[in-house]
């Protein structure tokens, strides 16, 4: 998020998109409803009308996979009817700033695309350069280059007759839905959206994403209270776990994992060190190396000295142009390359896209080790139904972990708020703390290095590694907690924050998003205190929030050139400084922690300031991108068709998105997948997740008062499509995909609709996923059909849009 | 004289996420039924022994186009409660909160309540045979704290309070209702069987939630001392005293304190 929870009360218009808080974030709703009775207006935009739609002013159905459409059309509509918010958009967005001659677009594909590699040359998506080096701007945004005007062409094509003939969604609904939210335009007036993995889990969720920040630019929704782009979290740390590099492309802090490539600190730090020759450009990523450096420092300690690159080398590598994220991984795994997986609180064998192929990959390894609570659908994946546990060499191990209240340490929400909490009861049984298990893995590793070498010897040898607490098995997540923090290694002292940084050595920090987590003045994220001095629900001084404390991201763009917030009663922060004839002449913001405390752009006389820096301050040109040329489609979200969908792409001819690795076309022959418009498999089929069970239900599925809840698998139709299929409400029915069959109850609702489709008509069914073989509730998995296609940037997996067969009775 | 307490539900700003539902049988410790799936979330179909707040679905589709309504079916604590008029054995009692329960130790199982009462709420338990149904959280209550479903509700839809105040909440937020364009919008309960202590705030017709519009209660007085003991004599012959005495044993309850939640 780049706001956090409270501050939903805020908003004047909710949009609920890609997401289904009400069911799967429910104390969401104790702020959607706060800002529902300030006036505010709900927008559900789902296939299924959902209890978040139950709850909604205005609902909005879209057939899965169509969200760029809806958003392309909400752009057109904001630009036709003149709903930007002018003095945001031309001083803090790249709106004004003109576009390479040679940029181009058309049928589908940007300038520069190559078909062979399935890759774009990017060289013409980039900013007319004037002679000092800096972006050409118009800011009248009427130069037929520059980026508004671009932009105005470009979603011309997505008009509400095109646009609701892709989505399906009934055009007054539409129009209904862009006229409530385009209204958030008006300075005094915020829209936030709410979305979750109706968004990512798509071939190019990436992009869905991006109209959708596009729409906040431009509406000026973006660093005020009430706005902003906001990702709703599915566990209560991934934030967390985000943050500290559970994705193989980062290290702690978003930093890069090195490539082959980078084969030395120097060159590593300035590949990934964006420059700028624009003075009101801070440009903050210029301070990577202090930040790899301090990295490098909290990893290897002693060892990581200036005449070694302060240990550089030791840094695992990852080879140039290859993925390692998660399809690529069983992938792998399927063809035997691995040897043994530890499956570290997760359950693959569940939450996995095309699960039987995970299923089956697991079967290639020589061991396996599971941490979890509970003996996961994935630490039983030997002795599932239909298959003879002789025929599987894995040796699977299983370790008992203690859950969240059994331990103690920190959880990051998803509005960045790191949160201390304490344990409640000892872990039953065996189970430890996963730290205690790390530690127990580390000792062990270490003397069997220590005795008999082995590959990567001095990179493990040299790790520093202080955290046990009195020599013994325990943990003292104290000092891990001030490790990510980091020192100041001249004095010993922890570091108050990042601006302490140095590239020299004499700092380390093992997450620089965290430095100031942990000071001299105690554990910021153990804080309590629970009043709010801001009067918008900052509550600043409860537990603690990266960067900074910072509580909303980009919060200078909350504020006009002068300094003064756009809304008067909701303001994030304001410039309080003195004025001496018509110009500030002492800094002092007030509020929530400024994006940087330089003076406002311009002074009350009007004069522009030099000495003073633009709110985007990650953005090397300092604005929010409108053009972003940083993804892999193209610096304008345009539609393309999920890789199974039953209509040809009506917006242009490129069927499906152009750049996404086409793993079903890799030659592993458990990648099935259906064809355009497939007559086997002619309805959409999407997956979501219900109040009731937790992600693939490892816990809640064995929690009975949970199972009475919600006891078996379901799949959610139409009556329309139930009449053609000949199926009662409450039978068993087949879901049938080229991946797999799942047995569910079928629910015959109206809350889903036939989507009219160009002159087609679409069904759309739905299934959970917190299924499984295990537990109390058993259940067929919602994945054991979901299809090995990833999105362009991410590879998360298509699992929001895929095609199936729904037939009567089961097997 | 304790004030008048009132747990009241706001169907508007209910979610259906039902962590009342739960909240309900883990503070009750009430143990979990098995249940199938019937082609809706809705589980299980009907109160029970073991469940004495169930969150209703139901789809309407009318002239004002299609709803996903939520109702939180439970004991609404009338104030001219027929269960407790009905009760031969003076096991239904008044809190001095204004709530109704079943004394556990007392009942006899002999469904009076259950065929009284208009709103079909009390049920007899089959592992106790008793009588039950939501007593409030009174050991909750007592302590000062607000009832577990209260407590567990996020979306703001169930709140607790005293009553005069709880309704004049209900009457502002029907107000606010109707201004949106609720045309339905109402309370139920602030005059019904001589007002409840659990009350709605509506955005349906009650009749969609099987409430009467007024019910009918069967007898303003309770029954004598004379007549209720005689009829407990005669059921107690008929049960057996041991199986009485087994009822307390087997009680569910333990006294309050132990759980020192809030």
């Amino acid at each position: 998020m780049t706001n956090h929870w409270i501050d939903i009360r805020n908003s004047n218009c909710i949009l609920v998109m890609g997401s289904n808080a009400a069911e799967n974030h429910p104390i969401s709703f104790k702020w959607v409803n706060m800002a529902k009775d300030n006036g505010a207006t709900l927008i559900s935009v789902d296939p299924r009308y959902t209890r978040t739609s139950a709850l909604a002013d205005i609902y909005a159905p879209l057939r899965s996979g169509t969200d760029i459409p809806f958003l392309g059309g909400m752009i057109k509509y904001i630009l036709d009817h003149n709903r930007i918010q002018f003095g945001y958009v031309s001083e803090y967005t790249n709106a004004s700033f003109l576009i390479d001659e040679r940029f181009d677009f058309h049928d589908g594909l940007f300038s520069g695309y190559n078909p062979k590699t399935r890759k774009y040359d990017k060289s013409s998506w980039k900013y007319q350069l004037g002679k000092n080096g800096i972006a050409k701007r118009d800011k009248t945004l009427k130069h037929p280059r520059c980026v508004y005007q671009l932009l105005k062409k470009f979603y011309a094509r997505y008009t509400p007759e095109k646009v609701s003939s892709i989505t399906g969604t009934p055009k007054d609904k539409l129009l209904k839905v862009y006229e409530a939210y385009s209204q958030t335009y008006k300075p005094d007036k915020a829209g936030t959206c709410m979305y979750a993995m109706g968004w990512t889990q798509h071939t190019v969720g990436t992009q869905n994403i991006r109209a959708m920040a596009m729409i906040q630019l431009l509406l000026g929704n973006i660093g005020v209270a009430g706005g902003g782009i906001n990702a709703l979290r599915g566990e209560s740390n991934v934030q967390g776990s985000t943050d500290h590099c559970l994705l193989w492309h980062i290290i702690p802090g978003y930093l890069k994992t090195p490539r082959a490539s980078d084969e030395t600190l120097e060159k590593y730090n300035k590949h990934y060190t964006p420059t700028t020759k624009d003075p009101l450009s801070a440009n903050w990523w210029g301070n990577y190396a202090k930040y790899s450096v301090s990295y490098l420092k909290s990893i290897y300690g002693k060892a990581a000295r200036p005449d070694n690159e302060f240990g550089y080398q030791y840094m695992p590598k990852v080879d140039d142009g290859k993925n390692y994220s998660w399809l690529m991984i069983f992938d792998e795994m399927s063809r035997g390359k691995f040897k043994g997986f530890l499956a570290w609180g997760q359950n693959p064998a569940c939450s996995g896209a095309n699960a039987n192929m995970v299923r089956e990959s697991l079967g290639k390894l020589d061991w396996m080790v599971t941490a979890n609570l509970w003996e996961t659908e994935t630490a039983a994946f030997w002795k599932r139904p239909g298959v003879d546990p002789k025929g599987i060499k894995t040796e699977v191990f299983l370790l008992p972990c203690a859950a969240s209240m059994e331990k103690e340490g920190s959880i990051t929400n998803s509005g960045r708020w790191s949160q201390w909490r304490y344990k409640a009861v000892d872990p039953p049984g065996e189970a430890k703390p996963d730290s205690e298990i790390i530690h127990a893995l580390y000792k062990r590793l270490k003397t069997m290095y220590e005795k008999e070498g082995g590959p990567v010897k001095e990179a493990f040898l040299n790790m520093k590694w202080d955290y046990g607490a009195r020599g013994g098995s325990l943990v003292d997540i104290h000092k891990v907690a001030k490790e990510i923090n980091g020192y100041d290694l001249t004095t010993g002292k922890l570091l108050p924050s990042f601006g302490k940084c140095k590239a020299d050595g004499t700092t380390s920090s093992g997450n620089w998003l965290y430095c100031a987590s942990y000071t001299e003045k105690g554990n910021m994220a153990a804080r309590r205190g629970a009043i709010d001095r801001s009067g918008i629900g900052l509550y600043s001084e409860w537990s603690w929030c990266w960067p900074v404390n910072r509580r909303i991201i980009y919060n200078r763009a909350s504020v006009d050139t002068m300094g003064k917030p756009w809304n008067p009663k909701h303001p994030v922060i304001q410039f309080k400084g003195l004025v001496k004839d018509g110009k500030y002449v002492t800094k002092k913001w007030v509020g929530d922690v400024p994006d940087g405390g330089w003076y406002p752009m311009q002074n009350p006389d009007g004069s522009w300031r030099k000495d003073t820096k633009r709110p985007f301050i990650m953005k090397p040109e300092g604005v929010g991108r409108i053009f972003g040329a940083g993804r892999a489609e193209g610096p304008f979200p345009e539609h393309y068709e999920p890789l199974e969908c039953p209509t040809p792409n009506l917006m242009n001819s490129q069927q499906f998105n152009p750049v996404t690795a086409r793993l079903d076309k890799n030659g592993n022959p458990l990648f099935k997948t259906a064809k355009v418009c497939d007559p086997r498999f002619p309805i959409v089929c999407t997956t979501y997740r219900v109040s009731e069970h937790w992600q693939t239900g490892a816990m809640t599925r064995n929690i009975p008062w949970l199972v009475e809840l919600m006891p078996q698998m379901f799949v959610e139709m139409s009556r329309e499509l139930a009449e053609q299929k000949e199926i009662k409400n409450g039978e068993w029915v087949s879901v049938v995909s080229p991946r797999g069959t799942a047995r569910a109850v079928a629910i015959v609702t109206e809350r889903f609709k036939p989507f009219k489709v160009g002159d087609a008509t679409i069904h759309e069914v739905g299934i959970p996923w917190c299924f499984g073989f295990m537990g109390l509730a058993k259940g067929d998995s919602a994945n054991l059909l979901t299809p090995s296609i990833g999105d362009a940037n991410t590879m998360i997996p298509e699992t929001k849009a895929f095609l199936v067969d729904v037939r009567k009775g089961v097997k | 004289m304790a004030i008048d307490k009132a747990i009241m539900y706001d169907m508007s700003k209910c979610t259906g996420c039902r962590g009342c539902q739960v909240a309900c049988m883990q503070w009750n410790q009430l143990p979990a039924e098995k249940t199938i799936n019937h082609g809706t979330y809705q589980n299980p179909m009907e109160l029970d022994g073991t469940t004495w707040n169930l969150i209703e679905f139901k789809e309407l589709n009318d002239r004002e186009g299609f709803r996903w309504a939520f109702f939180s079916h439970r004991c609404m604590h009338c104030m001219d409660a027929s269960c407790l008029y009905v009760c031969p054995s003076g096991a239904i009692k008044r809190s001095p909160h204004g709530f109704v329960y079943i004394d556990q130790t007392i009942c006899i199982g002999c469904k009076n309540c259950v065929m009284a009462c208009h709103y079909h709420i009390p049920k007899v338990n089959k592992d106790t045979g008793t009588a039950m149904k939501c007593r409030a959280c009174l050991d909750r209550v007592e302590e000062g704290m607000v009832p577990a479903c209260v407590k567990t509700c996020g979306p703001g839809a169930l709140s607790y309070g005293n009553r005069a105040a709880m309704l004049a909440k209900a009457k502002k937020r029907v107000s606010e209702l109707y201004e949106k364009g609720y045309n339905r919008a109402q309370i139920y309960g602030d005059t019904q069987a001589g007002g409840t202590h659990v009350f709605y705030v509506l955005t349906e017709d009650p009749k969609v939630f099987g409430l009467p519009r007024q019910p009918r209660v069967v007898s303003k007085r309770p029954i004598s001392i004379l007549t209720s003991s005689l009829i407990t004599i005669i059921a107690a012959a008929i049960i057996g005293l041991a199986g009485i005495l087994k009822f307390r044993e087997r009680g569910i309850y333990r006294k309050g304190g132990e759980n020192d939640g809030s």
